[in-house]
């Protein structure tokens, strides 16, 4: 038995879609931000595995670049997290649906 | 076979730290629980002999991203345990899970039986994307970073620039917060002076 890039991609699949309905269901902003995380590094992995697939580079390029965009995401989001958070105590995200302080 | 074990291993710890990440009470927790799925990925991406991957993931995400989820977290108190058994909007939960379940079932359809195989072309066998060129992982990363990416490359310079002037001008205390129309303003009123009476009864 070998490990196939379905394997890998399933994997994937399977993370993805927790990171989905995590997002979805979960009302702290911080942990919707972790759900996000879920997802980039199940698209991480799919990046890889085809790029192991197709003897090819590339897909390790695109995983480092998502990694920086990943951090730059989760920088700017917790600043806002903070931001909100002292002119509201205790917001969650069903709280902050208008775009006004 | 032993990279038959390794995948179940990894797969095993992902999924499980991905499921407590969203069901865990306490955000404390959800970053635990990302730490150990970020290091399931590391080792995915090892078994994929992308070791430089695997070393910038433990580096980067388990230890800058969840540090700086922790410190967020810390700074706004932990007492912040979510209510997890109410659910505020009627039949969200439900939703929330039929859609994932869908999405999980287009994904497997596509993976599993609309797709015939892969597609794509392959890299050049030898060439500087080619993953047999003899090269070591880092030094084959960076030639092909440093020639045909370098220009996303310093772009990805310019971008963490700006999320690290965001994020000063985010939270920095602004000086006209206290003008806000929402905000009481600072009070100048000094308390009452004691009387002065005794002071000439003594005489």
């Amino acid at each position: 038995m070998e490990v196939t890039t379905n394997w890998y991609l399933v994997l994937a699949i399977l993370m993805f879609s927790i990171g989905a309905v995590g997002l979805m269901v979960r009302r702290n902003p911080l942990v919707m931000f972790m759900s996000v995380e879920l997802m980039l590094n199940s698209v991480n992995i799919t990046f890889v595995s085809l790029g192991t697939a197709l003897n090819d580079v590339g897909g390790q390029i695109a995983v480092f670049f998502v990694l920086v965009v990943a951090a730059v995401e989760v920088v700017v989001g917790l600043a806002l997290i903070v931001a909100i958070n002292r002119r509201h105590p205790d917001a969650d995200a069903d709280d902050l649906s208008v775009l006004r302080g | 076979m032993s990279e038959v074990i390794v995948f179940f291993f990894a797969a095993a710890i992902i999924l499980v730290g991905a499921v407590g990440v969203v069901v865990a009470r306490n955000p404390v927790h959800s970053a635990l629980f990302l730490v150990q799925t970020l290091f399931g990925v590391a080792i995915i991406f090892l078994i994929q002999d992308a070791n430089f991957l695997a070393a910038v993931q433990i580096m980067v995400y388990a230890g800058a991203i969840v540090i700086l989820f922790l410190f967020v977290i810390m700074l706004l108190g932990v007492d912040s345990a979510e209510e997890l058994d109410v659910d505020p909007i009627a039949g969200q939960r439900p939703l929330a899970v039929v859609l994932g379940a869908a999405l999980l079932g287009v994904g497997l359809t596509v993976v599993l039986v609309a797709a015939k195989g892969i597609t794509g072309a392959r890299a050049t066998a030898g060439g500087e994307h080619a993953l047999d060129n003899g090269l070591s992982d880092v030094e084959r990363i960076g030639r092909v970073l440093f020639t045909e990416y370098v220009f996303a490359f310093e772009a990805t310079a310019a971008l963490l620039t700006i999320a690290v002037i965001g994020a000063v001008v985010l939270t920095r205390r602004a000086a006209a917060a206290d003008m806000l129309p929402d905000r009481e303003p600072a009070s100048f009123e000094l308390p009452p002076l004691a009387p002065a009476i005794d002071e000439e009864e003594e005489h």
